[in-house]
């Protein structure tokens, strides 16, 4: 018998757990129709970043504008700047046309900057059409001034206040970087989020030590960063009933189960998908299939959640313990 | 539909017009009438449509030769043409207009009228330009103003396809073309209503078809020419009659009449003005005003020029009239008089006036020279005497021939209730574009008529200017600047130190000064003039932190909405809730449409204005004890203090005829008196980690940051600030008295614009903190003092001794600069390579300089940047034209040959007094190196001691002659704009003439100084003006055509990504015998980046591909070797990466991404096509003999 691979994300009925991921792809139309036809469940679109936003425009006020009026041979340097816009529009207009060209869910994302920004865009991101809304919350704080449940307590305003200005469901993209990952978890859910992505991926810069100085990188994941992710949820899978998305290491049909057994309801596949084009959502898919029926499980939703913290033989491997026992297991298999 | 107000200029209201009764526009940029081509691109490029649903054809040509021949072309295939232009714009035109005129074909041609370059250039007004046009058979017709500006257009154009005979429509360059007034439009069915269909027919029943061939422009024997050309005389003579009845019926649609010959005063008026032009305006105002005071008087406006209609003339005029001034805004020198006296004079006579009045002439207005009512009023006073002065001149105060009337500077005429307000701003704080949207809220929101006109300085950074406002409940016909304001704002505390800001405050007049001072020590902080006006008028004085306000809005120092906000609520032309729902609404109009962001923060700034803005309470006198400091030093030449200072300061007006010279010849190196003080950070230097590379001072654009090598027996004198550290090079010895020498940085703080380039180009980090350079930017107040004291010091101390200097890129900045502190926009790509020119060739250079921002950055008055040595030697520029540089240069190479020529010959004369030794010597010197040179100066020096011993004629005449020996380089420069467009025939002549020549192209890929519109240049992806969606052609290859030629030395540089190449290649290029070429990457604020980044562009255009670095040397082929040398490697970054950091491209990505990725794809595959074809040739071995070229 064929095993149900349907699942549920954010509230969202899918018909399977493989979901793109936030990505350039979402930019071309053609790449987004070959993904649907490789079978994706779901599109998740790249973050709207509001500061981006604002950075562009502010830039092309100084640029554009600044010089204006300045001199008496020429009131401007440049064609009408009028026509090109820099604000959400050309971002919104893709969720549009999206829409238009798949049936599949997609899934908004943005990433604010003033609590204005996320109520106003999060808005025009239902208004354009999104079936769902991924909140990345992804900020770095480096003010040694403000601690952590300030900065906890800002990030949950921004939510409750987003939840209240829009209908659909909306899902909260995290970092890692919490000292208590579950209960913030739980004031999520208390604040009526419907689902958590487990995680983001930080954009690190490296050092160029010929010239000191610092090179901007945005490195494709890799598997090895797949273990943080099926720690944290398993840790989380028994004690929330937000659905949970796997983000980051997924590259082969293993992966998949992995994160499904640790707790995900979905996994969201990114980088494998730039290496291999859409046809690897078709591959994951079909391998999941096939390992699930040769090992006679039934469903996505059996399996799911089979190797959390509650459910697996030995939960202390989750746990702080971890360590120690793989030092163990070290000596022994050396000795 | 009730008619619709706009406030708009006169630029705007013509090309309104045009573009909806036009099928083709062919143009080309010219100040200052760009504005119409560009309007009309505009809306083009947005779908705009004609009259008949079609959208109008815009083509950018290479000239407004070439304009005027796709004009002409297109009007012979049957299409409504037009084209707009100016001045020497016009000039090139004049060859097709007398065709189009001579084939009596429809046609409108619309001219912001521009004064004509002579002893100088001008972009400014005057009518010596449309004059030339006189005998081009073109109908002449003058409006006055931007509303008549606009309806003239639309007469124009209907009437030209009834008379069939051309219309060259004129207005008053910037006075009219850019002042901004409140019009009633002109709707599409008034035009539908007024352009007559069948004239249109017959127009195109006239088109060149092959359906029913005809044969134009054929050549013409002595049998039938001349019977020929009186053919079209009924033409002629219909067009008044045929005209008047066009603004009849123009009249009857829009209830505004206007006459061809049109009176305006008393009707028994016995003193009359006679002109042309916006001074009819002024004119009118002033007649209106003496006519109250019971004064018998008039002004005739002239509308028609040509054909001068003298029986409308006389038939205007009052029988009543004693005297007549007719007044010329043009001069014509050796003229009995000016065109428009003469022809008024010779109309009278033959219309048999009589009794014939007494008639004079008088100039006005030159290059829009104002002319005020006061001005006019001397005129009319002039006529009250039994012989009034004829050819006079109003405006100036002529001291040598004492043509000039004087006049009563005091006389205001303005109505009470017209409202005055005048703004000083600086060029990037947004003064002017939030003025030129309180003029539009004021105009179209209000009951009120405005005005706004508006003035800059001639500098491209830290520029000065000036808004003038007026609005009242009637029409203004003020064309001329605000005086007596009841409102004045001082938008950068600065300025005060500098300019006489409140001499334009009437009595009780509000001044509002943006000051870092709250209310309780602003009065301290201002000059003492300052606070003795505001005693003396009992004005009253606001201040506001505007900067402050702005940067808390998150806008930077673009403190625009934050000013307009305070005018408002001084001003009370609007209650304050309306009056900020507008400013908000001009916000949102001007930046919503790219986003929120600029919006919102300007709402913040809006809101957080008033409550910040605090009158100051004026003690009862003046209790300074600062002056404003002298304008320039008192070690300044005499000129400087007498003529340039009062330039500076905004006083030229006052400067009398005596204060100029003659023919335009000016003395060099004056900026360096100026000290502008505009930065608002320097650099500083860390001696301690500084590895004395030098290319700080390369990189600066304005030779404010330089190097030396200092004697330690020099420094004993040094202020205590004064910073050396031990010199690290080995190869140039010791200082004189014996010490190692010691180096030096140092900054010129008033001089430095703060662009922070050097800080970029800088390669030296801090091991321990990266972030802190050898150099860095540091605010300036607390630096300032010291270092005026240290620069002081600096620029005592003697260069070194150049022709020690080696040729290596780090040695070539201990050269003295000889261009300096040129007004260059902050961070220009253009003159750090003109800089390093002058270093190298300085001494011995003339410079022949293509009009363009090196023409005006390089001589444009008051203070110009080319400057000399402590010998007295230095570059030696002038500027023709825009179109004839390179033949402008060639010319310069073949006078030097000539008179060196007659030089050796009269020295072989003279050889038997002089002795074969210092012949010989002079005639086989070799001057290949600085030494060389050296020495024949000194021969020269010899050669005049003995010839003056001599004392023969023909000594005499070598002695004038004798610097013939000494060699000279001949150095052509110019924009793409010059060399890729409206110079390349010219150019490429010159290539191909062997003479010794160098050309140097500063390539930004734009025409910079007209405002960004697109070149040949223009590279495959970028936008500019008439390649808005990006152009999609890519950049011509004017090096590899110059290659073509095989002896022409050929160089494509770029001074940021690879300096040592820049400078290798200039001294290759000077030393060819021929012709040289080099196209330099130069980056410029029309690329739309932050400029200090301008370096890192350049290496990225290098290693995409996009810019090649390469050296075509014909002297290799003599030895054996490929000519072509590739400078840089295969491209190793894709197009994307260059083209990603700047405005230009990002424009077109954002507009429509999907073609922008093609271009790149574009972009990338030109470049690597190109590397493939320079791959070839640089393996193509030559066999033809290529010595270098020998003179015919």
């Amino acid at each position: 018998m064929k095993p149900d691979l349907s699942t549920s994300w954010m509230g969202l009925t899918l018909a399977h757990p493989i979901v793109m991921g936030a990505s350039p792809l979402v930019d071309n139309l053609d790449s987004v129709k070959k993904l649907e036809d490789a079978g994706v469940a779901a599109i998740t679109m790249h973050s709207l970043f509001e500061e981006q936003l604002a950075a562009d425009q502010l830039a092309a006020h100084r640029f554009f504008d600044g010089p204006a009026n300045s001199y008496a041979e020429a009131a401007n340097w440049f064609p009408s700047t009028a026509d090109f816009k820099l604000g959400p529009d050309a971002y919104l207009e893709q969720i549009r046309k999206i829409r238009a060209a798949v049936k599949v869910p997609v899934i908004g994302s943005l990433n604010g900057s003033t609590p204005g920004g996320w109520i106003d865009y999060a808005k025009q991101i239902e208004q354009a059409g999104a079936h769902g809304l991924e909140l990345n919350l992804y900020a770095l704080h480096s003010d040694p001034t403000k601690d952590a449940h300030t900065v906890e307590k800002q990030q949950l305003d921004i939510i409750l206040a987003v939840k209240k200005s829009v209908k659909i469901p909306v899902a909260v993209k995290l970092s890692p970087f919490y000292s208590s990952l579950p209960a913030f978890v739980t004031s999520l859910e208390n604040a009526g989020v419907a689902g958590v992505v487990l995680f983001n991926r930080l954009y690190q810069p490296d050092i160029d030590v010929e010239h000191l100085a610092l090179e901007r990188v945005l490195q494709l994941s890799e598997r090895s960063e797949l273990s943080l992710r099926l720690q944290w949820l398993a840790l989380l899978s028994p004690k929330t009933t937000l659905s949970l998305a796997c983000s980051g290491g997924v590259h082969e049909p293993v992966d998949v189960l992995k994160a499904l057994m640790a707790g995900a309801h979905v996994v969201q596949v990114v980088s494998s998908v730039l290496q291999h084009g859409p046809k690897r959502i078709a591959e994951l898919k079909k391998g999941l299939a096939a390992w699930l029926e040769e090992h006679e499980y039934e469903s996505v939703k059996q399996i799911t959640g089979s190797m959390n913290l509650v459910r697996c033989p030995d939960p202390s491997a989750y746990e702080r313990a971890n360590y120690v026992k793989l030092l163990q297991g070290w000596h022994a298999r050396h000795r | 539909m009730s008619p619709r107000h706009v406030t708009i200029d006169a630029n705007e209201a013509v090309a309104s017009v045009a573009h909806r009764l036009s099928e083709v526009i062919a143009i080309y940029p010219i100040t200052p009438a760009s504005p119409m081509g560009e309007f009309s691109d505009d809306w083009s490029a947005a779908g705009k449509k004609n009259l008949w649903g079609q959208v109008p054809s815009i083509v950018e040509m290479q000239s407004e030769g070439g304009a005027a021949g796709a004009v002409h072309g297109s009007l012979q295939a049957g299409a409504l043409t037009t084209t707009f232009t100016s001045s020497q714009g016009l000039l090139l035109m004049l060859p097709n207009m007398l065709k189009i005129a001579g084939e009596l074909t429809p046609f409108v041609l619309h001219v912001a009228a521009r004064t004509l370059a002579t002893h100088g250039l001008s972009i400014y007004g005057d009518h010596s330009d449309v004059m030339m046009a006189r005998t081009t058979g073109f109908t002449l017709l003058c409006s006055n103003s931007p509303q008549e500006a606009h309806d003239f257009a639309a007469v124009s154009h209907a009437a030209t396809l009834k008379t069939r005979v051309p219309i060259l429509h004129f207005f008053d360059g910037f006075r009219t073309s850019h002042e901004v007034n409140r019009i009633t439009l002109v709707e599409d069915d008034v035009l539908s209503k007024l352009v007559d269909e069948d004239t249109i027919a017959a127009f195109r029943a006239r088109k060149l078809t092959p359906d029913a061939p005809v044969l134009r422009g054929t050549a013409q024997n002595p049998d039938a020419f001349f019977q020929g050309r009186e053919a079209c005389n009924p033409f002629y003579d219909a067009i008044p009659t045929m005209l008047q009845a066009e603004f009849d019926r123009f009249a009857a649609l829009t209830g505004r009449q206007y006459k061809l010959y049109e009176y305006f005063g008393h009707p028994e008026a016995e003193r009359v003005v006679v002109l042309m032009g916006s001074g009819c305006e002024a004119s009118h105002e002033t007649v209106e005003w003496l006519m109250q005071k019971g004064e018998k008087v008039g002004v005739l406006k002239v509308r028609l020029f040509r054909p001068f209609s003298a029986e409308l003339l006389a038939a205007a005029l009052p029988k009543s009239v004693k005297a007549l001034a007719v007044l010329d805004r043009t001069k014509e020198p050796g003229a009995l008089g000016e065109p428009l006296y003469q022809d008024v004079l010779t109309g009278l006579h033959e219309t048999g006036r009589s009794p014939m009045p007494t008639i004079v002439g008088g100039r006005y207005g030159l290059s829009s020279k104002e002319f005020t009512p006061a001005m006019i009023i001397s005129v009319f006073d002039e006529l009250k005497k039994s012989s009034p002065k004829n050819h006079f001149t109003v405006g100036i105060h002529d001291d040598v021939t004492h043509l000039s009337l004087p006049w009563d500077r005091s006389i205001d005429i303005e109505p009470k209730d017209v409202v005055k307000a005048v703004f000083f701003g600086l060029g990037s704080d947004g003064t002017v574009s939030s003025n030129k949207q309180t003029i539009k809220i004021i105009g179209e929101e209000t009951d009120n008529y405005a005005q706004g006109f508006f003035y800059y300085d001639s500098k491209k950074s830290g520029t000065v200017t000036m808004s003038y406002l007026r609005f009242g409940p009637r029409p203004i016909r003020s064309t001329y600047l605000v005086d007596k304001a009841s409102f004045v704002a001082c938008h950068y505390a600065p300025i005060l130190e500098k300019f006489d800001v409140l001499d334009v405050a009437a009595p009780g007049a509000s001044f509002l000064l943006n000051t870092p001072h709250g209310p309780d020590t602003a009065w301290a902080s201002l000059p003492r003039e300052v606070q003795e006006q505001i005693v003396e008028k009992k004005i009253r004085l606001y201040v506001i932190d505007g900067f402050k306000v702005a940067a808390e809005a998150g806008l930077g120092r673009y403190i625009s909405a934050v000013m307009q906000t305070c005018f408002f609520a001084l001003s009370n032309v609007l209650p304050k809730d309306e009056a900020i729902a507008r400013i908000r609404e001009g916000v949102k109009k001007a930046y919503g449409k790219r986003g929120e962001e600029v919006v919102k923060r300007n709402y913040a700034a809006i809101d957080g204005a008033l409550s910040k803005m605090h009158e100051v309470k004026v003690p009862s006198g003046a209790d300074g004890k600062r002056k404003r400091p002298p304008v320039v030093s008192d070690a300044a030449p005499d000129f400087v203090k007498r003529v340039e200072a009062m330039l500076l300061v905004g006083k030229g007006d006052q400067l009398p005829v005596s204060a100029f010279p003659a023919d335009g010849t000016w003395p060099t190196g004056t900026t360096k008196w100026e000290r502008r003080g505009i930065a608002l950070e320097i650099p500083t230097w860390d001696a301690g980690i500084c590895i004395q590379c030098n290319k700080c001072a390369l990189i600066c654009p304005h030779a404010a940051i330089r190097t030396q090598l200092v004697d330690p027996a020099a420094t004993a004198k040094a202020p205590a600030s004064f910073k050396t550290t031990l010199f690290k090079g080995k190869d140039l010895g010791h200082a004189p008295s014996g010490h190692p020498w010691q180096y030096t940085v140092q900054v010129a703080p008033d001089d430095c614009t703060g662009c922070g380039l050097c800080v970029q180009f800088c390669p030296v980090k801090d091991k321990a903190n990266p972030r802190h350079k050898a150099i860095d930017m540091a605010p300036i107040e607390p630096l300032r003092e010291a270092e005026r004291q240290n620069w002081d010091h600096f620029i005592q101390l003697p260069y070194f001794d150049r022709t020690q200097v080696p040729n290596e890129l780090k040695a070539s900045q201990f050269l003295e600069p000889l261009f300096e502190f040129s007004g260059a926009c902050a961070g220009c790509g253009e003159t750090p390579y003109l800089k390093l020119l002058s270093q190298l060739f300085g001494d011995r250079m003339l410079v022949a300089n293509a009009t363009g921002c090196t023409s005006i950055y390089g001589g444009n008055l008051p203070t110009t940047p080319w400057t000399k040595n402590k010998d007295g030697r230095g570059p030696a520029w002038a500027n023709s034209l825009f179109e004839d540089n390179a033949e402008f240069g060639l010319g310069y190479r073949l006078s030097l040959d000539a008179q060196k020529g007659l030089a050796e010959s009269l020295l072989k004369g003279l050889a038997p007094k002089l002795g074969d030794a210092l012949v010989t010597s002079l005639l086989d010197a070799a001057q290949d190196t600085e030494a060389g040179i050296k020495e024949q100066r000194a021969r020269v020096a010899s050669l005049r001691q003995e010839l003056l011993a001599i004392g023969t004629p023909e000594a005499k005449k070598l002695e004038r002659l004798a610097d013939s020996f000494v060699k000279k380089s001949v150095w052509i420069v110019g924009g793409d704009g010059w060399a890729y467009d409206i110079g390349y025939g010219g150019l490429d002549h010159v290539l191909a003439s062997g003479q010794n020549v160098n050309i140097l192209v500063l390539d930004t890929e734009v025409y910079s100084n007209t405002g960004g519109q697109a070149s040949k240049a223009t590279p495959i992806g970028a936008a500019a003006k008439f390649a808005a969606a990006g152009k999609s052609s890519g950049k011509k290859d004017l090096g590899l055509l110059a290659m073509s030629y095989g002896n022409v030395f050929v160089a494509s540089v770029a001074m940021g990504a690879k300096d040592a190449h820049t400078l290798k290649t200039f001294r290759e290029a000077e030393s060819y015998p021929g012709v040289s070429l080099i196209i330099a990457y130069s980056h410029c604020i029309a690329h739309g980046y932050d400029l200090k980044q301008g370096c890192e562009q350049q290496k990225l255009a290098v290693d995409a591909g996009i810019w090649p670095l390469y050296r075509y040397d014909p002297r290799r082929i003599a030895e054996n070797q490929v000519p072509l040398q590739l400078d840089a490697g295969t491209p190793k970054i894709k197009a994307r990466d260059y083209m990603k950091n700047e405005g230009r491209f990002r424009m077109v990505e954002m507009r429509d991404p999907k073609r922008f990725a093609t271009l790149l794809d574009a972009a990338d595959a030109n470049a690597a096509e190109r590397r493939l074809v320079y791959e070839q040739l640089a393996n193509v071995q030559h066999t033809r003999s290529t010595k270098p070229p020998e003179k015919p």
